[in-house]
């Protein structure tokens, strides 16, 4: 007696905010992998859902070391989730693998502007023609240093005007064996060392087509030696094997190194350290020798799982996802600077005490992140062999070559 | 009879994978599912991959290393059961926390014990005036430091089937000893370790096994970014690399057989060998 009323109540509410004239309850599953976005996520989530009373959503948190072999496995058994986060690098392997879906259906039919975002991200989504995510973030990268280890040395503050000498000649000054202190620190990680230098100087890592290794350029080389040198020639920077034992993000807040290269994601890590919101500045991303400034730049795009049961509450999702509304919420907490362009102010706003401008400055020389339709094949075996020329067991041109052979195999067996 | 809902569960989760792994071994993978024949390829890619050799020769190392594990737990065990010895619980319990602890909780103390610039290990070194290496990250010391760990985790195990096997041996042989003038140690090696031969035969065979499918521990305290990898990476390291990181199912596949056929032959030729030196009383 009592159920009737609630039920013919529930059927009433459900028709009522006609979503897509479905009004059974469903629940959308959504992975991530970065832990620091997660509040902004669910605050985007809890306003979609008001919005949509008939349709929740839970996050999926993985660990980035986890998260694709995890998501691959589980859409490969149909059990994924319905929408989850994309990079550059695996797009055109989740695309023409058949792991993602095309959107280009739904975008016309709810009228949804692709121009609102940046283009280099939109750019790398749209795959034989059709789009593949919605644009979410995109990359700036610029130099943190220490302020309070740059006035003990007495070494004027980096700024726009810096170029890799200047870089060389701050870090040996700033460098004090006594004391345990570098002037500055080269990680073995190519989306935060060479894929910064190498394209100042020219190089490539892979050809605009996709079809050949750009490692065996004599320019490659020099933007990787660039890394190499600071610890086998300048002796300036923890030796690899430190930065693998201590995360390098931690010797920068811990005042052991005085100069990072730094990622537009990470200075709300570095403010939750004490010591470093109080003596960590950001100065804009050194330039080439020649004052270049272009740069790898990752972007992010959330899309839909091709084997989702939930179609029309996934596109619902992700167009509240690819909103303005969306992405003034993920500005404001000053973790990632959003594709849709004419947000990135209230990210530079986000954190007084960081000059987070600089990282929206740099955008305009982004150059589409290095990937093939299976860059994971190429990428991975770059990263182990590269540890020789860090660690100085062989020279820089030695192990680009043998880099680019291997690369050179991975990428015509793609073909097949 | 009773037997059937434990012989279902072997056959569904053990026995029928392991063709499905010899058959996928012989097939070249898609990205999401679907896969065609390929015959050989995966097995000629096999032999003339360099990581492979590493593979197996760094496999082979932690197994011999992990060995250790055998005669060090027979020790503790026997100690353990020494009449009037005190406290026994807690060091059983002391001892066996590494095996109910999760390999994570393991591997991520592990790493900071063994971290370079400021581990505990290497602080303990410098306090008697030597300068530890970065035991973690330094090609040359990584897969010593994982192995400690792994017989360090293997000891409970061991000592929990040591120590029953040593309840099963009568006091009588030791009163016997004792009359004929044997004191502790000789005991140990004339009663303890010849009755004991049946439980440290089966503990090999084990953790011969077991060591063959290290993974944890270099996944955990090593990782792709390390320069040690190439000194670390085992056969299933590299199953899991090439097949879940790289998408190369079929080749992984084939790492798969080749994993077990070294099992296999290992595990026969302890049985064989069993016959010279088991004494089953």
């Amino acid at each position: 007696m009592l159920v009737a009323p609630f039920l013919a109540a529930a059927a009433c509410s459900g028709s009522s905010d006609s979503g897509g004239g479905d009004d059974k309850q469903v629940t959308l599953t959504y992975a991530i992998w970065d832990q620091a976005q997660v509040a902004a996520m669910k605050q985007i989530i809890s306003e979609f859902h008001s919005q949509h009373p008939n349709i929740d959503v839970q996050v999926q948190v993985t660990p980035w070391e986890s998260y694709w072999t995890k998501l691959q496995t589980a859409v490969t058994a149909g059990t994924g989730p319905d929408v989850f986060w994309m990079t550059m690098v695996y797009a055109k392997y989740y695309a023409t693998g058949g792991g993602i879906a095309p959107l280009d259906d739904q975008i016309k039919s709810s009228k949804m502007d692709m121009g609102a975002y940046v283009p280099a991200v939109t750019k790398a989504y749209t795959i034989d023609g059709k789009v593949f995510g919605v644009p979410k973030d995109v990359n700036g990268f610029g130099l943190c240093y220490n302020k309070q280890l740059f006035d003990a040395a007495k070494v004027k503050y980096p700024d726009e005007s810096w170029t890799w000498s200047d870089v060389i000649a701050a870090a040996q000054k700033l460098t004090n064996p006594q004391k345990g202190v570098y002037g500055f620190v080269a990680p073995e990680a190519d989306e935060l060392s060479w894929y910064l230098t190498v394209p100042q100087v020219g190089g490539q890592i892979i050809s605009p087509d996709g079809k050949s290794s750009g490692y065996d350029q004599p320019a490659t080389v020099k933007g990787i030696q660039f890394w190499t040198d600071m610890i086998t020639k300048y002796h300036v920077s923890p030796t690899l094997q430190q930065t693998t034992d201590t995360d390098p993000l931690a010797m920068l807040t811990s005042g052991k190194v005085a100069m990072r290269y730094c990622g537009s994601w990470e200075p709300e890590e570095i403010a939750a350290v004490p010591y470093g919101k109080a003596h960590i500045d950001i100065a804009p991303l050194p330039a080439g020798p020649d004052g270049n400034r272009n740069y790898y730049s990752n972007g992010l795009a959330n899309s839909m799982s091709a084997k989702t049961q939930h179609r029309e509450q996934a596109w619902e999702f992700l167009q509240f996802l690819g909103s303005e509304r969306a992405a003034e919420i993920q500005a404001k907490t000053g973790t990632v600077i959003p594709a849709y362009e004419g947000h990135a102010e209230a990210y530079a706003k986000a954190m007084p005490e960081f000059d987070l401008q600089v990282f929206v400055d740099q955008l305009k020389y982004a150059q589409p992140f290095p990937a093939s339709t299976d860059t994971a094949a190429w990428r991975d075996d770059a990263t182990k062999q590269f540890a020789e020329a860090w660690t100085g067991k062989a020279s820089v041109d030695e192990v680009s070559r043998s880099v680019a052979s291997k690369m050179n195999d991975a990428l015509s067996k793609e073909k097949k | 009879m009773l037997l059937l809902p434990a012989a279902a569960g072997l056959v569904v989760f053990e026995i029928w994978p392991t063709f499905q792994t010899i058959y996928y071994s012989f097939t070249s993978w898609g990205a999401f599912g679907g896969h065609t024949w390929s015959g050989l390829e995966n097995y000629r890619t096999l032999i003339a991959d360099s990581d492979v050799v590493h593979a197996v020769i760094n496999t082979a190392i932690i197994t011999a290393i992990t060995l250790l594990a055998v005669p060090i737990s027979a020790v503790v065990a026997a100690l353990l059961s020494l009449p009037g010895m005190r406290g026994v619980t807690i060091y059983r319990t002391l001892y066996f926390l590494p095996v109910v602890t999760l390999p994570a909780a393991v591997a991520l103390t592990w790493k900071w014990l063994f971290n370079g610039d400021y581990g505990l290990v290497n602080w303990l070194l410098s306090k008697v005036g030597i300068d530890g290496p970065h035991w973690l990250s330094d090609p040359a010391t990584a897969i010593f430091a994982i192995s400690i760990v792994g017989v360090w985790g293997s000891i409970g195990y061991n000592m929990v089937i040591f120590l029953s096997g040593i309840r099963g041996i009568p006091v009588d042989y030791y009163e016997a000893a004792e009359l004929d003038g044997a004191g502790r140690v000789k005991q140990f090696f004339h009663v303890t370790v010849p009755l004991l031969t049946p439980s440290i035969f089966f503990v090999t065979v084990i953790t011969v096994i077991n060591a063959l499918q290290a993974f944890d521990l270099v996944y955990l305290m090593v990782g792709q970014q390390s320069p040690a990898i190439q000194r670390t990476e085992t056969l299933v390291y590299l199953f899991y690399q090439r097949g879940f990181a790289e998408h190369d199912g079929g080749y992984a596949a084939a790492i798969g057989v080749l994993l077990l056929l070294a099992t296999l032959i290992l595990t026969a030729a302890q049985f064989r060998l069993q016959r010279r030196w088991v004494h089953y009383g």
